[in-house]
């Protein structure tokens, strides 16, 4: 049994129209994504902006309705959102993207960090100050800022006020939703190298969704690539990064900027190269709806969408 | 020499804060060739956008001092007509995000020929018309006939920055400034955006300024960079001298900071950015995200020193510059 098991998990928004606005069709955000993941990895969701990996953690935390699959946590069925769930949901916290908007400008950080802790947990004042501090102490801001507000903090300070409010209640899971895509490069590593540094700390498993394949590259032992969905490509970082299979990875991986100037002829024949492969073979690789094959294992580990045999 | 296109010299801007003015941009001197690209690097509060907005005369109140000259015509007191006629004209600027760079209520048609209208009074409506067909066509916009009669709601993303850059392109300006043109956009996209740059700098030779704070795009796109902190200068040379011979702190901690093949950790510079009122206006700049340098190292007033050809780092302390050894209370800093 595995930690975090999702099966078949599908996300349909419905779209209201016509004389009685009743639903005309939907929008399949995510169609039936599969994986699971081990306690104590970081597994990571890459995709463009509209692929349904955003959706499909704020599935998995119970923020939007599941349509139909499964959600397993440690071996409970978490689909439902029943009163049975609600010791297990404390277990699974997530860290948004933006640390300007996730934070209540009106509340000081105690009340940000301590709400978790008041759902949950019946503390005296005393005993939930001194939580508190230890967890402000942490993530490396004093015990004293516990009365300022989010406004007298940096972004990179911010996020890490998000991320003592994740990891109040002791979980297992973290859900990271683009975490640094708010914030400079350097602020950026601050915040990366503490997640790394309270993973091993705390025994945390990450679902880790970015944009930003040089990121999950650095943070994620496992990955997948969405499109439209729909899982292309899913494996270890090297089977991604190394043997990439599916046409659309290999778009992905060519479209990041390379840091050295000497190799920018290079790069732009490569991506040329991909862009001319991807055009020409895009219908060896998705359906006439444009959307992805069910996932067939070429390894172990790695899985890729292409056409079914038969 | 002699192809130089924008000379900026000893450009000081400075914002108002309660009674007092604090520079944003802080003397900096700068130039451009046609033709080339200059990349603009730095963390956000550098001032490298501050830098741009005076460059465009968009700053509504803040006090410019200095001379910015483009092609020998001084754009620094220029009165407001006539920087109009030269915004979107010789000048032009790629904004950040293009959803809110463009009307909403306008046709994506009408808002190039916009651009048109107000500097080409001759041109009839019909060559007006024939003429934004032919920018979305270079753009890479398909079916621009439809597009023209659309808004910017029914456009994806990286087919609005298209537009954007449409209509900064509309009157072949000499000189454009790119504002992190594709940090609002998908990898993909952004690569198909940098390209179309790369394009336009061929077919209309113009200087293009790229201001970003992605250093792989800095890699790929420009020719020169230079490299912005607290409002200073504080190292510019070429591309490939910048990433192989880096020699401000600032400038290697941040090729430090981005996760590259094989490394572990990722470097974090120490302390934050200070906001404009509390600037250091004496010294190093940088000292104080450095703290294990020996205050000595720092010149007194740093300036700009040519170490190579074309290659100027600001204040001596690059010379004595180490990382440390990097350790958990060092990572983790308190609020200042």
């Amino acid at each position: 049994m595995g930690f975090l098991e999702v099966e078949d998990l599908k996300v349909h928004f419905p779209i209201k129209g016509g004389i009685f606005n009743r639903t005309v069709d939907y929008i399949k955000a995510v169609d039936g994504v599969t994986f699971s993941v081990e306690q104590g990895k970081t597994y990571g969701l890459v995709g463009e902006s509209g692929s349904g990996k955003t959706t499909t953690g704020r599935a998995v935390i119970g923020l939007n309705d599941i349509t139909s699959g499964k959600v397993l946590f440690e071996g409970t069925d978490i689909t439902s959102k029943k009163s049975k769930t609600k010791n297990v949901r404390k277990d699974i916290q997530m860290i948004f993207q933006d640390p300007y908007s996730s934070l209540n400008p009106r509340k000081r950080v105690i009340d940000i960090v301590a709400e978790p802790l008041r759902n949950y947990e019946n503390l005296s004042k005393i005993e939930e100050r001194k939580r508190i501090q230890e967890l402000m102490e942490m993530v490396g801001l004093s015990p004293e800022s516990i009365l300022k507000y989010p406004h007298e903090f940096s972004g990179g300070q911010r996020q890490r006020i998000g991320v003592a409010r994740a990891i109040a209640l002791k979980p297992k899971l973290i859900i990271a939703d683009e975490p640094v895509s708010a914030l400079d490069v350097s602020v950026q590593a601050q915040v990366l190298n503490f997640m790394q540094d309270i993973q091993k700390e705390l025994n945390l498993t990450y679902l880790f969704i970015s944009h930003d394949l040089g990121i999950v590259k650095h943070m994620c032992d496992d990955i997948a690539i969405m499109y439209k969905g729909r899982y292309v490509e899913q494996g270890t970082k090297e089977d991604i990064f190394n043997n990439p299979q599916h046409i659309y990875t290999k778009r992905l991986i060519a479209a990041i900027p390379d840091i050295n100037p000497r190799n920018r002829a290079d790069q732009f024949k490569f991506r040329q190269e991909v862009q001319k492969e991807y055009e020409h073979s895009y219908d060896d690789y998705f359906d006439s709806e444009g959307l992805a094959y069910g996932l067939q294992p070429i390894s172990d580990t790695h899985l890729v969408a292409l056409p079914g045999k038969g | 020499m002699g192809n130089e296109l924008l000379e900026i010299k000893n450009l000081t801007t400075s914002f108002r804060i309660g009674d007092e003015y604090h520079a944003a941009v802080d003397d900096v001197t700068l130039t451009l060739n046609k033709n080339e690209v200059l990349g603009i690097v730095g963390e956000s509060g550098s001032g490298k956008s501050a830098l741009a907005f005076s460059i465009m005369g968009l700053h509504n109140r803040a006090k410019i001092e200095g001379s910015i000259k483009l092609k020998d015509q001084e754009l620094v007191k220029l009165a407001p007509s006539k920087m109009n006629n030269l915004r979107g004209d010789d000048l032009a600027m790629i904004f950040q995000d293009p959803l809110t760079a463009l009307n909403p209520l306008m046709e994506i048609g009408d808002q190039i020929a916009e651009a048109l209208l107000l500097h080409n009074l001759d041109m009839s409506s019909k060559q007006r018309k024939a003429r934004v067909i032919e920018l979305l066509n270079m753009v890479g916009i398909p079916r621009p006939e439809y597009v023209y009669e659309q808004f910017p709601h029914e456009l994806s993303g990286g087919m609005r920055q298209r537009v954007v850059i449409a209509i900064a392109i509309a009157n072949k300006p000499e000189l454009l400034i790119a504002d992190e043109p594709t940090t609002a956009l998908d990898v993909t996209i952004q690569a198909q955006i940098l390209d179309l740059i790369r394009k336009l700098k061929e077919d209309i030779h113009a200087g293009i300024i790229l201001i970003t704070h992605d250093l792989g795009v800095v890699a790929e796109m420009a020719d020169r960079v230079a490299v912005m902190y607290a409002g200073q200068i504080v190292e510019i040379a070429d591309v490939t001298t910048l990433f192989e011979n880096p020699l401000h702190p600032y400038t290697k901690s941040l090729l430090n900071s981005v996760p590259a093949e094989g490394q572990d950790k990722l470097h974090v510079i120490q302390g934050i950015v200070p906001s404009l009122k509390n600037l250091p206006r004496k010294g190093c700049r940088f000292a104080a995200r450095i703290p294990w340098i020996d205050e000595s190292a720092h010149e007194e007033n740093p300036v700009l020193h040519e170490v190579s050809q074309g290659h100027f780092v600001r204040c001596t302390c690059h010379a004595h510059f180490y990382f440390p050894e990097e350790s958990k209370e060092e990572q983790t800093n308190g609020i200042s």
